[in-house]
C-alpha cells in the first residue's frame, strides 16, 4: 500500500506561546481524535509534532570537516511544524485523510507520496 | 514520448505500398485511440505501458496489414496485439514483480470493476486526467493526448507552446499519476459534484478543439474529437443522474449538440461559412431538437449557469428559420446574464456582436474597442466586420490584416482573406 507524508507548516514567526490556551487545547483534542481514528482504521504509520525552528541545528558533513551551526538549513517563510506518515490505497484515500487532518490541526496539509512501492 | 504514428510521415501516399494501410491505421487511431488506450490502462494500470504497447501494436499493424489485409475489427486487433506486447514487456521487466505480471497475464477475464453506474474505461480515464491534483493546463493536454489521440505536436500547437514544453508537461502529469497513485476510477457518487466542474471544462475544451482546430495544418474540423466530447458528456450525465438535477451538465450537452447540429453547414469548399450565411436546411434537425429539449429542461430547474446560458444563446440562433429572424434582444439579455455570472472579455465580445444587430455597428464598435483583446483573432475579425459595415475601409483592411496575422486555422484564414478581398474591392 502506498505511503504518504502529510506535513503541516507554520509561518517562520509562529510562536506557540502566543496561542490562547483554549485554542491549543481544542487543537490537541482534535488532533488526538484524528490520530485515534488513523490508528483504528489501519492508516497510521507514524506522526510527530516538531519543536520550533529556533531549536533546529544544522550539520554539514559534505566538506572535509563536519560543520555544526545553529538554526535551520533553509531560510524560509514557513517551516515544517509536524507531520503524519500514513498508508492509503491511493491518492484519493490519502486526500480524504488529509482533509480531516487539516481540519483537526487547523492548518494546510501537504500530501507527498513516498518513493518506491 | 510515444506518438501513435511518426508525425512527419505523410498519410497514404499513392506510391507507398504501405499507404492505404497507413491511412487505415491513422483513421483507426483517430477513431479508436481513446477506447483502445483506456482499455489497456484499465487492464495494466499503467499509462506509459499502455501507450508504449499501443505504439508497438501500430508498428506491427503497419508491417502486416499491407500483406495480410486489414483485419475486420482493426480496433479489436490493436487491443489484442497491444495487450500481448504489454505482457511481453512485463515478463521482461522483472522489477515489476511476478505478482503484477501474473495478474495481468490472465485473459482480461472480468468486466471492469463496477465503480458506478457507468463502467466505460474512457470515463475512468477522463476522471483520472481531470484529477484536481493535476495542474489545470495539464488536465486538458492529457485528455487530448490520451483520449483524443492527438500527437504532442498537435497539442503544443493548440496551446501555442513549444513541443518540448508540452512533452514535459504531459510527462510530468503522467509521472504524478503514477507516483502519487492517482486512482484510475470514476469517483464515488458523493465526490462527483466537486470533480464535475473540471471534467466539464475539459470536455468543452476538447469539443472546441474539434470544432475549430487551432493548428494551421490540422483539419479545420476534427469531427472525431467533437463526437468523443459529446459521447463522454452523455456518459458523465448518466453518472451524475442519480445525484438529482445537474443542469450545468445538461447545459453543456445542449451547447455541444446545438453547435454540432450546425457543423454540416459550416464549411463550404474548405472555407468557413458564418452563422448568418449558413444554409439552415443542412442543420441536423434531430440534434437541434434534442438540444432545445435539454435547454427547456434546464429552464424548468431554474439554476442557470454559464453552460446553460451559452446553450440558450445557441437555442435562440437555431430557433430562427432565417438569420434575419434571430431574436437579438433575447441574445443580448442572455449575454447580460452571462456577464453577471461569469464575466470575461470573450463573453463581452460575443455580447457586442449581438449588440451590433440590435443597436447598430457604431454602438458595438465602441464596446469592442474598449476590450482591447489585441492578441485574439476574433477581436480583430469582429472589429474588421464592424468597421466594414461603417464604411471605414482602410481601418477595416488593417483590422483584417491583424486578424489574419493572429488566426490559426486554414478555413478561418481563407474566410478572412475573402472578406478582406471583398472589402478592398468595395463590395
Amino acid at each position: 500500500m502506498p505511503q504518504y507524508l502529510l506535513s503541516v507548516s507554520h509561518p517562520a514567526d509562529f510562536d506557540p506561546s502566543s496561542v490562547a490556551e483554549e485554542d491549543m487545547q481544542r487543537m490537541f483534542a482534535q488532533v488526538g481524535a484524528f490520530n485515534d481514528e488513523l490508528r483504528s482504521s489501519g492508516s497510521w504509520v507514524f506522526a510527530g509534532g516538531l519543536m520550533p525552528v529556533s531549536d533546529a541545528t544544522c550539520v554539514d558533513a559534505t566538506g572535509p570537516e563536519p560543520v555544526v551551526t545553529d538554526g535551520p538549513f533553509v531560510e524560509a517563510k514557513e517551516y515544517l511544524g509536524g507531520f503524519w506518515v500514513i498508508e492509503a490505497a491511493d491518492l484519493d484515500a490519502a486526500l480524504a485523510i488529509a482533509t480531516k487532518g487539516s481540519a483537526a490541526c487547523e492548518g494546510k496539509v501537504e500530501v507527498r507520496p513516498f518513493q518506491g512501492e | 514520448m510515444s506518438h501513435p504514428l511518426p508525425p512527419d510521415e505523410p498519410a497514404g501516399r499513392p506510391d507507398d505500398p504501405a499507404g492505404p494501410a497507413r491511412a487505415t491505421v491513422e483513421a483507426v487511431v483517430r477513431r479508436e485511440h481513446g477506447r483502445v488506450l483506456a482499455g489497456l490502462v484499465r487492464r495494466f494500470g499503467d499509462i506509459d505501458l499502455a501507450e508504449d504497447a499501443l505504439g508497438e501494436a501500430l508498428v506491427t499493424a503497419l508491417e502486416r496489414w499491407p500483406a495480410d489485409g486489414v483485419p475486420p475489427n482493426p480496433a479489436g486487433w490493436l487491443t489484442t496485439t497491444a495487450a500481448r506486447k504489454a505482457l511481453d514487456r512485463l515478463r521482461r521487466e522483472s522489477r515489476r514483480g511476478d505478482k503484477h505480471a501474473e495478474a495481468a497475464m490472465l485473459h482480461d477475464p472480468t468486466p471492469p470493476d463496477p465503480t458506478g453506474p457507468v463502467t466505460d474505461d474512457r470515463l475512468r480515464l477522463i476522471f483520472t486526467c481531470c484529477h484536481p491534483a493535476l495542474a489545470e493546463e495539464n488536465r486538458v493536454a492529457l485528455t487530448l493526448r490520451l483520449l483524443g489521440g492527438l500527437t504532442v505536436a498537435e497539442i503544443a500547437h493548440a496551446f501555442l507552446v513549444p513541443e518540448t514544453t508540452m512533452a514535459q508537461r504531459i510527462t510530468r502529469a503522467k509521472q504524478k499519476i503514477r507516483n502519487a497513485h492517482i486512482p484510475y476510477a470514476v469517483p464515488a457518487a458523493e465526490d462527483v459534484p466537486r470533480r464535475l466542474t473540471t471534467v466539464l471544462a475539459v470536455l468543452y475544451l476538447v469539443f472546441n478543439e474539434g470544432y475549430l482546430a487551432s493548428g494551421p495544418d490540422a483539419d479545420p474540423v476534427r469531427e472525431d474529437l467533437c463526437a468523443e466530447a459529446i459521447r463522454l458528456t452523455r456518459q458523465v450525465r448518466e453518472v451524475v443522474a442519480p445525484l438529482g438535477p445537474q443542469p450545468e451538465v445538461d447545459g453543456l450537452l445542449a451547447l455541444m449538440l446545438l453547435i454540432e447540429a450546425r457543423r454540416p453547414a459550416r464549411l463550404r469548399d474548405g472555407v468557413l461559412v458564418t452563422l448568418d450565411e449558413q444554409d439552415r436546411s443542412r442543420w441536423d434537425r434531430a440534434l437541434v431538437e434534442e438540444g432545445h429539449t435539454l435547454v427547456r429542461g434546464c429552464l424548468a430547474v431554474g439554476r442557470p449557469g454559464p453552460y446553460q446560458l451559452q446553450a440558450a444563446v445557441n437555442a435562440v440562433h437555431t430557433d430562427a428559420p432565417a438569420a434575419a429572424d434571430t431574436d437579438w434582444s433575447q441574445v443580448v439579455a442572455l449575454y447580460d446574464h452571462l456577464m453577471r455570472l461569469a464575466p470575461s472579455p470573450v463573453v463581452a465580445l460575443n455580447r457586442a456582436v449581438a449588440v451590433a444587430e440590435l443597436d447598430g455597428p457604431e454602438v458595438a464598435l465602441a464596446q469592442v474597442d474598449r476590450l482591447g483583446l489585441t492578441s485574439y483573432h476574433a477581436w480583430h475579425a469582429t472589429r474588421a466586420d464592424l468597421l466594414r459595415r461603417l464604411g471605414r475601409v482602410p481601418d477595416a483592411l488593417a483590422a483584417y490584416d491583424e486578424a489574419l496575422r493572429t488566426a490559426g486555422n486554414s478555413a478561418e484564414r481563407t474566410w478572412l482573406e475573402r472578406r478582406r478581398g471583398a472589402v478592398s474591392l468595395g463590395t
